[in-house]
């Protein structure tokens, strides 16, 4: 499930963009320092492999929905967790591109989901241990199936905490771990079951392969979980950190300070008075991008008003019809200007190609 | 959506990103930059705001003209995405009921405000997304990212699966066909044939990147790939930023709407 930019607020997607960017070049130097030049091709085109194999449909049994595959674990397993990293990021960058699946603010959030789970903590943590040795096919299975279903879990989660974090959705929390974490059981399943079954597949026809790309993959031998996990726990502290700086610097408080030291006495009719002089000063001062944007939440302004707020059952109907027709004529304007642009362009291009086929 | 459909709008998707207009020869680093500052503003916007949000309708209309992109096109594909914020977003209707406004004697509750501010973000954060891939092409974007100090290895796999993507889609294409019409109803294409169409996939896959390793090798390949295309900042550049980052600060700080509302109100 692809996260929402519509769902985020800038604080939890700049800081999801933080963490997947700091891994991104955590990755890449790691890959760096040992990288047989081999596998630039083949990471490129096994990325192009994960993005074409997305696009093909199966159906699921028993329930004749139809699913695709997410592709992080087939990665992990096949180039190792950083090389299959940076591939999964950027798959997940063309795919935000060209198909917009979630947009560029939630890209950052998705790499996350999808690309640090299964490689640094499913593949290194449950895939690794279980098929230790020379496993044979239903070891595959059994670890392919455990580690997809966690990988998945664990980002559904994430994908909760990521909508909590913003504040957009009124779901409870419970509620809506209810409602993603069994739907991504069952795609944990499959997916689970689908990496098995390519890597046995792989295995049985060309077993060649798996093993000439885990001899010349990085880090395959002296990988120790050890280091990998304190890495994971490391980002994670930070981004967390980074969180709870975000999300305590309290809008109120910043705001009730912001007027005790420009010394504006408390005004009834706050609506139109301190919010535009707060928002100012902030676009001044403010370096983060939330709270150089944001409205406070508090302070009331215009014709919207915050839930909750003591000015909020006091509003006339006249106010939400003007802004009824405040909107319709903006975006009247805006249709116009843009279809007159267009109207110019067409007749130059249609003058500069005259005697030529117009299309 | 079918597999032929999808690859076909992949495709012209592409195409139109190689146009030539006034947004498609800006700086793709500009593009990029834009894009994000007005995603990030639009997103900015409280929970229950959605008059504030309608002027910003302005950006993807001006790209949509000025940059000469078929708006059918990506409207469909906006409808196309599947939309995670509108199944999340639906549930603020039925779990926040208290009426927010009075339009015309029909209380109006703050989860059908909420909701409808965050389909207005959807709509406006997917269409600038496509909107900048359809305006800049893809290694154009890869060199921005380049520029911004996005690690290396990075940059040659996103310019690997662009280079690649369209000749594997399509042998995806060849083998889902081929299943395609072996199979009647679900029958045949269950996760078992998937495997086996994916495997073989796979194997021509890893044979394709020994070929092309091979190929690279022999034209001098050291590790890092190089564009030969260079961008200049010029004064267009330089304009276009300032006029858009001006006007998205105006839009975000001036309520546009309820000023025309009140100019309506009078007139009318």
């Amino acid at each position: 499930m692809h996260m929402a930019d519509a769902l985020l607020s800038p604080a939890v997607g700049a800081t999801f963009w933080a963490g997947t960017l700091g891994t991104i070049a955590f990755c890449s130097k790691k890959l760096k320092e040992n990288l047989d030049e081999k596998m630039i091709p083949l990471m490129g085109v096994l990325g192009a492999f994960i993005f074409a194999a997305q696009m093909i449909n199966f159906t699921i049994p028993g329930t004749g929905a139809s699913g695709h595959l997410g592709g992080g674990m087939i990665l992990a397993i096949i180039l190792g967790p950083y090389a299959a990293f940076i591939v999964m990021a950027s798959v997940l960058t063309v795919q935000a591109l060209f198909f917009a699946d979630g947009g560029l603010l939630a890209l950052g959030c998705n790499i996350w989901n999808l690309g640090i789970y299964p490689c640094f903590i499913a593949y290194p943590l449950i895939y690794k241990p279980l098929t230790k040795g020379a496993a044979g096919p239903t070891r595959i299975v059994l670890a392919s199936i455990i580690s997809g279903v966690i990988a998945l879990q664990v980002g559904a989660i994430s994908v909760v905490i990521e909508t909590m974090l913003s504040g957009r959705s009124e779901l409870p929390f419970s509620t809506f771990v209810l409602l993603m974490q069994p739907v991504h059981l069952a795609i944990g399943l499959v997916e689970g079951s689908v990496t098995a079954g390519v890597i046995n597949f792989v295995k049985a026809a060309r077993p060649e392969i798996l093993d000439s790309v885990s001899s010349t993959r990085p880090l395959s031998a002296e990988i120790s979980i050890r280091k990998v996990f304190t890495g994971v726990l490391v980002v994670a502290l930070l981004t967390g950190g980074m969180l709870s700086w975000f999300a305590s610097a309290n809008p109120d408080g910043l705001e009730w300070s912001i007027e005790k030291i420009f010394g504006k006495p408390e005004l009834p009719e706050q609506k139109r008075g301190i919010a535009p002089v707060w928002k100012k000063i902030q676009e001044k001062t403010a370096f983060l991008p939330d709270y150089g944007f944001k409205k406070p939440e508090g302070a009331p302004e215009g014709s919207e008003g915050g839930k909750g707020e003591p000015s909020w059952p006091a509003i006339e109907p006249g106010t939400s019809l003007s802004g009824f027709l405040g909107s319709a004529l903006v975006l009247g304007l805006i249709f116009l200007l843009g279809f007159a642009i267009r109207v110019v362009r067409k007749n130059k291009t249609a003058e500069k190609m005259t005697g030529h086929d117009i299309r | 959506m079918t597999f032929d459909k999808e690859y076909f709008n992949l495709g012209y998707l592409d195409m139109l990103s190689y146009k030539d207009s006034v947004i498609h020869r800006l700086d793709p680093r500009i593009k990029v930059l834009v894009t994000f500052i007005f995603i990030v503003t639009v997103v900015s916007f409280g929970k229950y705001e959605v008059y504030g949000l309608v002027p910003f309708f302005l950006f993807p209309a001006m790209l949509f003209s000025l940059g000469d992109i078929p708006v059918m096109f990506i409207m469909k594909k906006v409808l196309l995405v599947s939309s995670f914020a509108f199944f999340i977003g639906i549930f603020n209707p039925l779990l926040d009921r208290q009426p927010m406004y009075l339009f015309y004697g029909v209380a109006v509750s703050g989860g059908w405000v909420s909701f409808l501010s965050i389909m207005l973000k959807f709509f406006l954060t997917i269409t600038s997304a496509l909107l900048l891939i359809a305006t800049t092409s893809f290694p154009g974007i890869c060199y921005a990212l380049q520029k911004f100090g996005i690690p290396d290895i990075f940059i040659s796999q996103l310019l690997f699966i662009y280079r690649y993507l369209f000749v594997l889609v399509e042998e995806a294409m060849k083998v889902v066909r081929a299943r395609d019409m072996r199979s009647f109803g679900n029958r045949g294409r269950g996760v078992k044939a998937f495997i086996a169409l994916l495997g073989t996939l796979f194997l021509r896959t890893v044979e394709r990147a020994e070929r092309i390793y091979r190929a690279m090798l022999s034209r001098g390949f050291s590790g890092r790939l190089h564009t030969t295309r260079q961008y200049r900042f010029t004064s267009a550049d330089a304009l276009f930023l300032a006029i858009t980052v001006a006007v998205l600060y105006l839009l975000r700080v001036h309520d546009v709407v309820g000023s025309m509302g009140r100019l309506s109100m009078r007139v009318f």
